[in-house]
């Protein structure tokens, strides 16, 4: 009986999870590319820039920023004249997007650094502009090597966005733990939980695999 | 007033340095859940690795399944599990030691991954030609395989040390007075969130700037080819 009156908020709080972690996954492996690029970058402010951001975000503890962007930053809004007060939902997927973005940057920049060099100077000698030679020959080879450690940074960050319930997002945890204040049946409550963001660890892990091998798939069908 | 200190609101600087100690103070709770938790996840990571290796699959395989679960499900609940479900079996602790026991249950999955790598790395080979020379397994293991994987395990224990320090905010959630969980009570007393918890970022900027650094620099100083014996 308790099971059933237990499962429609955790399903409405996992709905929420799995928004939020796809949402996040997605920004952050945009702000890979954006600064794994330019962490590799000719161009030495962008350079700067991109080595700034990712020892920021990766130096600091992710509740921190988290706390940061949601009770700090609408103070500073304040004190310049902005609204700059994010409702949870946005200061919960921009604190994971930056989060991950920040470690996933430096998986983009691994991953184009171990394109052999000769690949850069051929594509010089074949008069290709730098423009070229990254979008035409060093992301198709180097996003397949990626993709193992961004399957571990998409778990990472599923398992990161139960601290959103810190600030009252109503994710998958949040719930249980509403539903723990009401009922105290905290074994129950927590061994569902556990196995809940579980399966869900395990879809997301069987997803980014077969993400994986259809990425693998194009380089295949370019040589 | 937090620990007997008082803080001075005149201007944003004078605050900012009278709430410095305060958050040393946190800042020692924060570096002793690490190192606690990194004990408890270096002797459970262990553990782990030694079953997952045991030849026979009924001892193997739970070991395997329960690395899984405790990598892929968050600190959070797992601490959550820890502090509310515990108490219902009569084991009740102090919640700085359950807080260091989530960072260690989590962190042993990690780091009986370190562990297996680092043995398996030795080639299967040097294993062979030391019971070709008639090496016990013991010896074999102890003179052979440990002096060369030691090396290789030890920075990514290292960078595991890092992660497990900007982990322990989580344990603000369960009253522990860490470094977040101390800026929390400053802001929420003084009204000034912003000057507390950027503080608290430069601060955990800094430690790990330097904790990385002592990890790369460990890498370098260990002998790549194995610890010399004797």
């Amino acid at each position: 009986m308790d099971w059933m009156n237990y499962s429609l908020p955790l399903l409405e709080g996992a709905w929420v999870t799995v928004k939020l972690t796809f949402f996040s996954t997605l920004g952050g492996a945009l702000l890979s590319f954006v600064f794994g690029v330019g962490r590799l970058s000719p161009n030495r402010a962008a350079r700067y820039a991109s080595i700034g951001f990712i020892e920021l975000f990766r130096g600091t503890s992710l509740l921190v920023q988290l706390f940061w962007l949601y009770f700090a930053l609408p103070l500073i809004g304040e004190a310049l004249g902005i609204n700059l007060r994010l409702p949870p939902v946005a200061a919960g997927a921009l604190a994971l997007s930056l989060n991950i973005g920040a470690y996933g940057a430096e998986v983009v920049r691994g991953a184009l650094q171990a394109v052999p060099r000769d690949q850069h100077e051929a594509a010089k000698a074949l008069d290709f502009t730098p423009r070229q030679t990254l979008w035409r020959i060093s992301l198709p080879q180097a996003i397949p090597e990626m993709m193992p450690s961004f399957g571990n940074l998409a778990i990472q960050n599923l398992k990161d966005t139960a601290l959103v319930s810190l600030i009252s997002l109503g994710d998958l945890a949040f719930k249980a733990e509403q539903i723990r204040n009401f009922t105290q049946d905290s074994t129950r409550i927590y061994s569902i939980l556990l196995l809940m963001y579980f399966g869900m660890a395990l879809v997301l892990t069987a997803i980014m695999k077969l993400l994986e091998r259809s990425v693998g798939r194009w380089r295949a069908g370019r040589t | 007033m937090l620990f007997g200190i008082e803080w001075d609101t005149t201007n944003d600087w004078l605050f900012a340095v009278s709430i410095f100690p305060i958050l040393l103070r946190g800042l020692a709770v924060t570096i002793q859940a690490t190192v606690l938790g990194f004990l408890v996840a270096a002797v459970l990571g262990l553990a782990l690795a030694v079953l997952k290796s045991a030849r026979s699959r009924l001892i193997a395989w739970p070991a395997r399944v329960l690395t899984e679960f405790l990598r892929d499900t968050p600190l959070l609940v797992q601490l959550f599990f820890l502090y509310y479900v515990l108490p219902e079996y009569g084991i009740v602790l102090p919640a700085f030691v359950t807080g260091a026991l989530a960072l260690g249950v989590q962190y042993s999955a990690y780091m009986s991954e370190v562990y297996r790598a680092g043995l398996e790395s030795i080639a299967r080979g040097q294993v062979e030609a030391a019971r070709a020379l008639d090496l016990s397994a013991l010896r074999t293991f102890g003179v052979i395989v440990l002096p060369q994987a030691v090396p290789r395990i030890i920075p990514a224990l290292g960078n595991y040390l890092v992660s497990i320090m900007k982990d322990v905010p989580v344990l603000s959630v369960v009253s522990v007075l860490e470094m977040l969980n101390v800026a929390q009570i400053v802001s929420d007393r003084s009204f000034h969130y912003v000057i507390p918890l950027s503080m608290v970022g430069g601060l955990y900027l800094v430690l790990t700037l330097i904790a990385s650094a002592g990890v790369r620099y460990l890498d370098t100083r260990l002998p790549k080819r194995g610890l010399p014996l004797r």
